[in-house]
Order: structure tokens, then sequence, then C-alpha cells
């Protein structure tokens, strides 16, 4: 299992690797942390004839807290370094959920979020995060630069709106509302696997507990995350009981189309759906009463 | 002997090279000149080939040549059976076996059809890319009942039959124990084992010396004696020019042993056509097709019980998936239709089989080695007759178990290894006993169940007993050599995958020759040095190949107290072996060292007497006149999500027996890998082959094996009832971890899921928490 | 489609390296193949086993994940080079050795830098802590219950050991 051959270019800037990128278009890709795209290789499913290594870039790493609003991840940031970052993982409490379900520690040292975010994997968990988020992600080209909703990022099976020549540079990350929960939780079949389904729900409440605002997404269940938000609503206004979050994890099973796979059909991946939207709702609730 | 590491937990002499990466194993070999071969093989799963061009192949960088069928020549050849049937009467065998590579036609996905040689492995797959394949596709059967279809395509045009085997045994007389019953219980039980999948995958390299005329093979094998006396047939050389070597083998299993594989054929006949080195090692993408499988068995079993839950008869007719070729003979259903008997009294047996051709990969012994269906069928048999007659499960196992009075019990039908299935030796209910003890069994029945319950946790308890027939023939050899500098070299012709041989067989002969274990210089898996032998496969490397280690080391032991009472001109009966040297029993000062006693034995002046041989040293074969039967159970407590049906083990308990027990540490060992295998088998690992014979989850993302993670802590005891059947009294362990773990499971889930109270039974394995689920939706409330 | 080739500079066990390769060759063969540091085991080439597992820079990696060229300019650690200079067993392989926590020995090379890693960070971790960090490491004879006491030892033997 080794790889098609290639010409390997170490990328001595952000414009260099963007250059080089307009010039070869999809023949070239990024080589970022490596851990999706090298087993790709070494299968020879992907065939890149140009890969252009970022990792030199280290100024796309980084967390970015100057503004107050939002939080800016730089794409290169390891996994790892997210995982050690307790400023970063207070304010973005669904990593701190869902960082130790991806693989496992040798992959989190090299992965990086945005080489996760760019390859879209849709049983993927942070795709889920970035559109219970509601995050933006920058993305430049040689040409310029550009935002992207999470919301229209994820286009497909393993397919976003990056262009050929362009690369995600930063994901923006609006900060938590005041009173606000998050909780992500996902069933696989062993630590580390991809998710046969996975829900991360954030609950905002008045200071009367009632709730003001839920952002509900899954992985694993469709092409793409699943913003099931709308499913949700009818927990706005209310004080969340035990039977409004049972209503709503029967409308999220409603709202989405597993396909199933080798490892579950289609009604389990469903029914867990269900069972993880109560789960993640309640706790987010609870975490949002207490502050945490 | 005396006995001061037999027994003993001593820490394992070849750790030290393999915990510094000091170790050779297939890959590790760098020989000059060397090059790399890879295999084009089929994407599809049935096809005629109409031809395929490799001219493409041969203009790509750094290839040196490639090859399809019939540049073989006469060399290509259909590879030899390994295993003939058993001497069984109306037995049905079609033989048919692989191919170095696909001639006319193809048989499974991943059969190898052409072969690149280039000067790195990254350059041969690159050539891959250039040949050109020209199909007709056929049609594909996988389905082990739909093709035994009149309709069916046939995986074997000539034979226009699906049938592999068909293999009829009985003992008594079912249908009159069937009239008797109290109950008759039948259902129909789905088993499917899974992919060995060691870590380390299998690899040859090949170097012909023209000159020397002397072929060498390092070959990830756990048989290299037969692999050498093969393909030095097929090579057209005399079994001295064949020397094969098994090297560190990282991890075996069982597909290890299957031999003359397309690739192991292809290397050394490359080798001799380019005068060159050549390596192949699988790829992990590969070993999903290259390597064998084991893979399932649907039984319609049924079975007669009295009312008290005793067993009158049990009568299955079961199908057997073999996969595209048999070469591996009737081992694995054999060892289904034999160890369903379990340890229970079976008055009344009616067993009949088919193996069954598909398109897929073929089949042969994977740890345990059809011996886990069996043992599926009885214990859920058990389990469904316990349930209908309101009997605890343990308790209608225990009224079943063979008494200790009954051995050796004669189970009358033909073994795998061609005798009449008889168990040497056990004692069955103590162990029973041990085990329930050990989990905690009327506690939790009787009481902690309920309260865990209604505070929201389903718990279930499961508990299940099996045998395995181990320690087979035909035999083993063992080369015990004293050596001047005092060590002992011991030499055998089995191989090595992790079992400890080279700590197991030194403790013996340190012990029968008073030295220091770690003085015992064990070699294993060269032909060179050990001429005779069969392999590791069946649980029976110490038994077999451990008795040969001691009765080789007795004969030099007797030489060396021979030598030393000439020499101190005393009665043999005077003397001590004993921290490397022989001395007067009393008299400390008047010794001799060992390695002395090598060098008088060989000597540079005078004759060697008439009757004896120079050294000190012997060879002894060892085999046995049958297999010794171990046994054991498995307990465990499991916790299940009612919710997400996801699986906690709480607690696992394995007692078992197999003899008197070399080393205990290593033992414990094999319980735990075979335990984590069983578990493996039972709930994460699956073969998902579609209805085109194409395997969806070919790679180690996909095909689940357990981690630190899903292997819980086990609890471990044993019991000693030595073998008859060898002076050592071993029996062997090396498959029992693996065995009952399937039935283990389904008991437990059922049982904290309340499953038999819905109408919900578990009959099949590998199960999962989508599998629960699905099964669950048909539960009665 | 074309390849090209890149010169190296790199540390393995404080040994420098200099070699020129080809861009696609993946590091665990460079390491084997290349350097002859033949330790570090492939068993899957695509990030799952673990037996591959090295450290870069200190940091646990799988060598099969990652191309040769890349690893320029780092200090990679490998199975070779933890016995001491006299060929003493460290304290962890010391552990494993005492506990059986090997049989084949092949997956052994990764679990072991995976764990030299994770001990350095985690000096007194509880067997579920250690269950999860070799949860990355395959492997098929063992069961991993020896393995988890052994790292539960060596974990005390190097807090004992510590200054």
């Amino acid at each position: 299992m080794k790889p098609a051959p290639f010409k390997y270019v170490a990328a001595s800037s952000l414009e260099h690797a963007l250059l080089l990128k307009a010039e070869h278009g999809d023949e070239a890709r990024f080589l970022a942390g490596g851990q999706s795209l090298i087993p790709t290789m070494n299968f020879r499913l992907a065939r890149p004839s140009v890969l252009i290594d970022i990792n030199g870039l280290t100024d796309l790493a980084g967390i970015d807290r100057s503004e107050a609003a939002e939080i800016r991840v730089g794409a290169l940031t390891r996994y790892c370094d997210l995982e050690r970052n307790y400023d970063f993982l207070k304010s973005c409490p669904l990593f701190g959920d869902a960082l130790p379900h991806i693989a496992h520690p040798q992959i989190r040292n090299r992965g990086t979020i945005g080489g996760n975010l760019s390859h879209a994997d849709p049983a993927s968990e942070l795709p889920a995060l970035a559109v219970a988020m509601e995050a933006r992600m920058r993305i430049k080209s040689s040409a310029g630069e550009r935002e992207s909703l999470a919301s229209e990022f994820f286009q497909g099976l393993l397919t976003t709106d990056i262009g050929s020549d362009e690369m995600l540079v930063e994901i923006a990350y609006p900060t938590s509302k005041p009173r606000s929960g998050a909780c992500f939780r996902e069933v696989a079949r062993r630590r580390g696997d991809f998710a046969l389904a996975g829900v991360a729900a954030v609950v905002t409440l008045d200071q009367q507990q009632r709730c003001t605002a839920v952002r509900l997404a899954l992985c694993g269940v469709g092409e793409t995350p699943v913003d099931a938000s709308e499913a949700a609503a009818s927990l706005i206004g209310t004080d969340c009981s035990d039977e409004a979050i049972d209503a709503v994890a029967v409308e999220v099973q409603g709202a989405i189309e597993p396909c199933g796979n080798v490892h579950a059909t289609a009604d389990y991946q469903r029914h867990i759906a269900g069972v993880l939207a109560k789960r993640t709702l309640t706790t987010a609730l609870q975490r949002a009463s207490h502050g945490v | 002997m005396s006995t001061r590491y037999f027994g003993a937990p001593v820490q394992r002499n070849e750790d030290h090279r393999l915990l510094t990466g000091q170790a050779l194993f297939v890959d590790d070999i760098e020989l000059p000149g060397m090059l790399h071969v890879a295999f084009l093989r089929s994407q599809v799963a049935h096809a005629r080939i109409k031809g395929i061009d490799v001219s493409g192949a041969l203009k790509c960088e750094g290839v040196v040549a490639a090859y399809i069928a019939d540049d073989l020549g006469a060399y290509w050849q259909p590879g030899p059976l390994l295993v003939p049937p058993p001497p069984i009467a109306g037995i049905t065998f079609n033989l048919r076996t692989q191919v170095p590579l696909a001639k006319d036609r193809i048989r499974h996905v991943g059969e190898p059809l052409a072969i690149v040689v280039a000067e790195s492995r990254y350059l041969a797959e690159d050539a891959l890319d250039e040949i050109s394949v020209d199909l007709d596709i056929l049609p594909v059967v996988v389905d082990i009942e739909s093709a035994l279809d009149p309709s069916s395509v046939h995986v074997h045009d000539d034979l226009g039959t699906n049938i592999s085997a068909h293999v009829r045994q009985s003992k008594g007389d079912y249908r009159a124990a069937a009239s008797r019953a109290h109950r008759i219980l039948k259902r129909r039980f789905h088993y499917e084992h899974g992919i060995s999948s060691p870590i380390e995958t299998r690899g040859v390299v090949a170097q012909w010396d023209a000159r020397a005329n002397q072929m060498t093979i390092w070959d990830t094998t756990q048989a290299p004696v037969f692999v050498r006396n093969g393909l030095a047939g097929m090579l057209g050389l005399g079994e001295h020019q064949v020397r094969v070597i098994a090297p560190f083998v990282g991890g075996g299993f069982g597909p290890k042993m299957m031999m003359f594989y397309p690739e192991e054929v292809a290397l050394p006949w490359i080798a001799m056509q380019l005068n060159r080195p050549v390596k192949w090692i699988e790829d992990r993408l590969e070993h999903f097709f290259a390597t064998s499988h084991e893979r399932g068995q649907i039984h319609d079993a049924e079975i007669a019980v009295d009312h008290d839950g005793r067993i009158l008869g049990i009568k299955d007719v079961f199908l057997h998936d073999t996969g595209a070729y048999d070469p591996y003979g009737l081992t694995v259903p054999i060892n289904s239709q034999c160890t369903l008997l379990g340890p229970y009294l079976v008055p009344s047996y009616d067993s009949t089989f088919t193996a069954v051709f598909t398109n897929l990969p073929i089949v042969t012994p994977y740890r345990g080695a059809g011996r886990q269906h069996g043992v599926f069928v009885m214990e859920r048999l058990l389990d469904l007759a316990a349930h209908e007659l309101e009997i605890d499960p343990a308790e209608i196992r225990r009224r079943n178990l063979i008494p200790p009075n009954a051995f050796p019990y004669k189970n009358e039908i033909i073994y795998q290894d061609f005798q009449p299935l008889e168990y040497d030796s056990g004692n069955y209910e103590p162990v029973l006993d041990m085990a329930l003890e050990a989990i905690g069994y009327a506690a939790f029945t009787g009481g902690e169940q309920a309260k865990l319950r209604a505070a929201g946790h389903c718990v279930g308890i499961g508990i299940a007993c099996y045998v395995e027939g181990t320690g087979i023939g035909p035999y083993e050899g063992a080369k015990v050599q004293v050596l001047a500098n005092g060590k002992v070299s011991v030499a055998t012709g089995i191989g090595t995958q992790g079992q400890g041989h080279f700590t197991s067989f030194a403790q013996i002969a340190a012990d029968q020759l008073g030295v220091d274990v770690r003085d015992v210089d064990v070699v294993t898996g060269d032909t060179e040095r050990f001429y005779w032998g069969a392999g590791t496969f069946s649980s029976r490397g110490a038994v077999v190949a451990g008795n040969a280690v001691n009765e080789a080391s007795k004969v030099v032991r007797q030489k060396a107290l021979k030598l030393a009472s000439d020499a101190f001109e005393c009665s043999e009966d005077d003397l001590i072996v004993a921290d490397g040297k022989v001395s007067i029993i009393g008299i400390p000062e008047k010794f001799v060292r060992l390695g002395e006693l090598a060098q008088r034995a060989n000597p540079m002046r005078g004759a060697v007497k008439p009757g004896t041989e120079p050294g000190l040293e012997s060879t002894q074969y060892f085999g046995p006149p049958g297999g010794a039967t171990a046994n054991g159970v498995h307990a465990i407590i499991v916790e299940i999500d009612p919710e997400t049906f996801d699986l906690k083990i709480l607690k696992y308990v394995v007692v078992h027996d197999c003899g008197t027990v070399i080393n205990p540490m290593i033992l414990a060992g094999q319980i735990h890998g075979g335990v984590a295998q069983g578990i493996g088998n039972a709930f994460y690992e699956k073969l998902s082959f579609d209805d085109q014979g194409q395997l969806l989850n070919a790679s180690l993302a996909d095909y689940l094996l357990p981690t630190a993670l899903e292997v819980p802590r086990m609890e471990l005891a044993h019991t000693t009832t030595p073998s008859p059947l060898n002076p050592l009294g071993i029996k062997g362990a090396g498959e029992a971890g693996a065995i009952p773990v399937g039935p283990l499971f389904a008991q437990a889930i059922e049982d904290a899921l309340q499953l038999k109270q819905k109408k919900v039974e578990l009959l099949e394995i590998p199960l999962s928490p989508s599998r629960l689920f699905e099964l669950s939706k048909g539960a009665v409330r | 489609m074309a390849s090209d080739r890149h010169d190296i500079a790199l540390s393995v066990n404080g040994t420098a390296y200099r070699r020129s390769i080809d861009s696609r060759m993946l590091l665990s063969d460079f390491l084997r193949h290349e350097l002859l540091l033949a330790g570090t085991h492939v068993g899957c080439e695509h990030g799952v086993c673990g037996a591959c597992t090295i450290l870069l820079d200190g940091v646990a990696i799988r060598s099969c994940l990652m191309l040769a060229v890349q690893a320029n300019g780092y200090e990679l650690s490998t199975i070779e080079g933890l016995a001491t200079k006299s060929g003493a067993l460290n304290p962890i392989q010391q552990a494993m050795h005492e506990r059986h926590g090997l049989q084949c020995g092949y997956c052994t090379p990764g679990i072991l830098m995976t764990m030299t890693a994770f001990l350095k960070e985690h000096p007194s971790p509880s067997e579920d802590e250690v269950r999860e960090a070799l949860s990355g490491n395959i492997c098929r004879c063992t069961g991993y219950q020896n393995i988890v006491d052994a790292m539960l030892a060596a974990a005390e033997a190097l807090r004992a050991a510590a200054p």
C-alpha cells in the first residue's frame, strides 16, 4: 500500500502555497496533518501529482482571542493543541466533549482542524460542531479572501465549497452567549471510531431559565453535517421539560435520512440520533442552568 | 528431574531481542540485489479470463519482470491437498485447490492474476496499474444456501455442484432418543468467525544461490518443514537443497499454517528465474483477501431432553462455507461437528454437514478452527432447554457433565486427527463450580442482579462450557545438545509465533539437565536446524514438541550420567545433575561440568564405543496416539445500555484445565489473547461481503479488532487433570480462550435485556449494538 | 506522473543522518529500509494498528502516515533508542518483560513508544487512563491485561527513580 508518485514542495509561505495550488488546481493537494490524506494516498484512492506541505506555515496555527465576539482558530492548529488549551475548551466546551472521540492521541498529535473540516467526512465530529456553533470559515486564494458560513461550507460527501485554488485558513467560532450550555455525544463502535451518529447541542437560557435559543447539529447521519436546530425550535420560550425534550428527539429522528453502513442499519442510526438528541439537550440544559 | 523451572512463571528468554527491536521478522531481511514483488489481484469475485497483458508493466521504471500463469510453464499447478478427509464412511469430498496465478478463471476477489518484480515495492505497485485484464464477468455465488440450488452458478464448472464435501457421523440412535424425549427444541443458528488479522501480515523472501545450488526461503509460515518438503518437490530440488526459515513471526493463529499459498509458491520460482533474491510482504489490504479466513456456518439443530434437562440426543444438519477452494480438507467443519458434543453426555448424536464452495477467499483453521461454531450450537441449545424447562442455565450444564469416572470417554465419531473422538481425561464439575464461585453466580442471580436492575442497570450473566481437542499427532521431534561451553542447544521443527517456545522448551530441558533456563538456546522453525516435523497448529506445540524436548533431554541426561559415572568410576545412582555440573552426591567438590563432558564425548584420540555416538546430544520424537482433551468454563457479567445497546463487560472469568502446566505466565497470556479474539468474534469483528463477493470493510478502520478499551481484565484459575497420553501430562491451551465467547455473550445479553421473556432469541454471532436493536424490534412486551 | 528526490537531515535516537530520498517514501519505510532501523514495525499503513508509532520531537505519531521528507530537521525516537548504552532494558521495557506484556512482539515497538510519551506526561495514571492511552495500539496476542499491568508497574518504577 504505497502511494503513487508525486512531486513534493514544502511551501515557504502562504502566498507560495496558494500560488502553487492555483497553478496545479485539483492535481495538487495541501499536506497538513496528513492523517486523512496519507491513508487515502496509501490506498491509492487519492493520487495527487503535487503535494504542497503547509506544515511550515506556523502563522496558520494558533488561537486568536483578540476579538471579544469570536474565537479564531488557525486551520493548521493541531487537535492536541486544542485539547491542551484550557481557555479554548472553556470558551468552546463542545470541543472538550468532542476531541477525545477523534481517533487516538497519535493521530491527534498531527491532525489539524483545517484538514478535518476540509476533508468533510460526514461521520466526523468537528463539521457538526462548526454547524452547531455557526462558525465562519475564512478561505484564501492568490486572488483574495472570502468567508463561508458553516451552513454553506459543507456541500456533500467529502465536498466543501473550497475552490480548487483555495485554502481554508481560519475558522471563527462566535463566543458562547451567557447562560448557555453545550454538549456533544456520539455513539461509535470503539472509542475513536467514526460516529454512527453524533449530536452537538447548545442551549441558551434567559434569567428565568427559559430557553431563548437552541442549536442542534448531527454527524454521521447524512452526507454532510445536519443542522437539526429547527427540530428543536419547540423548546424556545419553554423551560425544556423532559417531555418537551423527548418530543424534540422524535422530531430529530424524523428530520434525518441516514443511509446505514457496515456497522449500523439506517434505523439504528435514526434511533440513536434520537437518544443522543435527548441526552445532549438534557446535559446542555443542565450546564446552562449551572453556568457551566 | 528436578522441577526448578517446570511449572514456574519463568520470564521469557526471547523478550530482550523483541523489546529492543533486534528480533528478525521477515520484512527485516535485506539482501544484496533484492527485488520486490507485487501481485495484481482480481477486483471481481467470479470471471472468465480472456487475457492478461503485462507489456505495459514491463515498460515501467524499475520493473525487472512480470509474469502471468502461462509464464510459469510446468511449474503452474494446483496446490496439494494438505489434510485428507478423515476415514468416515459415505463421505463425499471434492478436492479443488488454489493455483499460483489464475489462468482461465477467477474465483474470488483478491485472487492473484499477475506478478510484477521491481526495484522497490513502490515501483512494483506503480506497474500493476499498467497491466490490462480482459474478463468476462460471471454471476457470483456467496450465499451457502442458494449455492446448493440446482440453478446456482458453480464455482467449479467441471464439478456440476458447489458441494465441497458431505459428511455424516452419528452415534447411538437419535430417532429413538427423540421419540422418548420430554421436549425437543429445534432452532436455526448462524455462526460466523472472522479473520486472524495478526499485526504482522504474511511475507516471503526467497534467495536462490545458483552456484551452491541452494534455495533459502524466509517465510512467516507455521509449518516450515512441510513447506520445505512441498516446495523442494515443486522446484525439482532435493529437500537438502531447500532451507525454510520461519524467523520471528508476528502472530500466526492458524492461517499462517495454510501452505502453498500462491505467493509462497511463486517467490522461490521467481528467485530461480531471475537469480536475484526476491521479497513479497503482504500489505494489510491484501491480507483481507490473500490470507485464509474462517467464516460462517448455518446449523439446523435440535436437542432432545428429558424432564430433568438431561440430553437424550442431538441432531444437527449444517452448511459450512469453505470458500473458493478446499485445500485444507475438512478440518474446520469436522472440528465443529466433534466439538459440539462438549463436556456433556450425549448418548445419541446425528450430525451431517455440507461444505459449500463460494466465490469468497478460502477458509482454513483460525484459532478455534471450527470449534466455536459447534460450541455455540450446543451451549445455545442447552440455554433454550433451560428456559423451556425452567432450569437454571448453570444447573442444566451440571446435570449433563461427563462424570470424572467415565474417562477415557469414548465419543465414537471420527475427529480431525483421524482417530475416534476420545477424551483422555477430565474432571469437569469442579471447573464449573470454580467459575460459578469466581463470577459470584449465586449472589448475582440471588439478589444483586435484581437490585441493579431496580437501579436502572441492564445487567446479565452468562456461563459457557467447552472442551478442546488438542495436542494431536502426527509427531514432533527435538534435538538437544550440550555444547562445549556448557550451554544447551534445543532445536525443533515447529515454528513460533509468540507462544514462548524459546522459554517453555528451555524450561523442560533446563530441568532435565540441571542448567539455568537462560543457558538454553532454543531454535524453532529452521529446517536446516531440524529436519522433521509437522507444525504449530491445533494447540499442539507444548504437548507434542514439548514432550519431544523432554524425551531428548532425558537421553542427554542419561548420557551425561554415564560419562560422569565412567569418569568417577562410581554408580550413576551416586550422581546428581544440577547447576550445570554432574557431581557426586554428598561430595560437591567432586564434579565435572556438563560442557567438559560434552568435550570428552567428542574425543581427539581413542574410539567411540560401539553402540554409542559422539557428543552429548540426542534427537527424539514424540507422537501421541490421540489428542488430549482440555476443557474450561467461561463466565461473564455484562451491562447493556438499553437505549444504544452498547455493551460493557463488568466481569470476566476463565477457569480451565490443560493438564500439567509448563509456564503459568505464558499460559495465562494465551488465555488472555484467546479471549480477546473471542470478544472480537462475538461483538466487533464481522466480514461484510456484499452479494457480489466484494468485501465492504477491507481496512482496520472498519474491520474492528478489539482494543484495550474493549477487552476487560480477566480473572483466571485452573485445575490440573493430567493427560495420560504423554509423559509430561500436558494438554494444549492455545485456542481455549477463543472458543466459548460467542454463546457466552449471547446468554449474558439475553439475560441483561431480558430478551427471552420478550420472545427474542439470540441465535447468531457476531452481534453488535445495531443488530441487537434490530432483533429487539421483534420484542413482545 | 513523476516524483522528485529531496535531501533530508534528521536525527534518530541521537544519531544524525543525511539522506537523499524519494518524495513518496513513507517515514516507516525510511527508518526500516534506508536507515536499517527495523525495530519499528509496519502493520497496516493506514494509521490504525499503531505498530509504527515513533516519537517525533518527543511526540507520539504514526510513522506510516508521515513522509520521510517531512521528518527533515526533527529528532526521532524509536525502540532502538530505549535501552541504556550497556544494553540494559529501561524501566518500561523491564516492566513489559517482568509482566509478560509481549508475546509475538510485533506490536510492541509501537506500544513502547506510545507509552514512553504517555508516562512522561502522566506519571501517575489510573488503569482506565492507561487503557485509554493504549487504545490506539492494537495487539492481537496478549489481550492487553499484562501490558496494562506492565505500564502501571513502569509508572511506579519511573516515579521511584525520579529525582
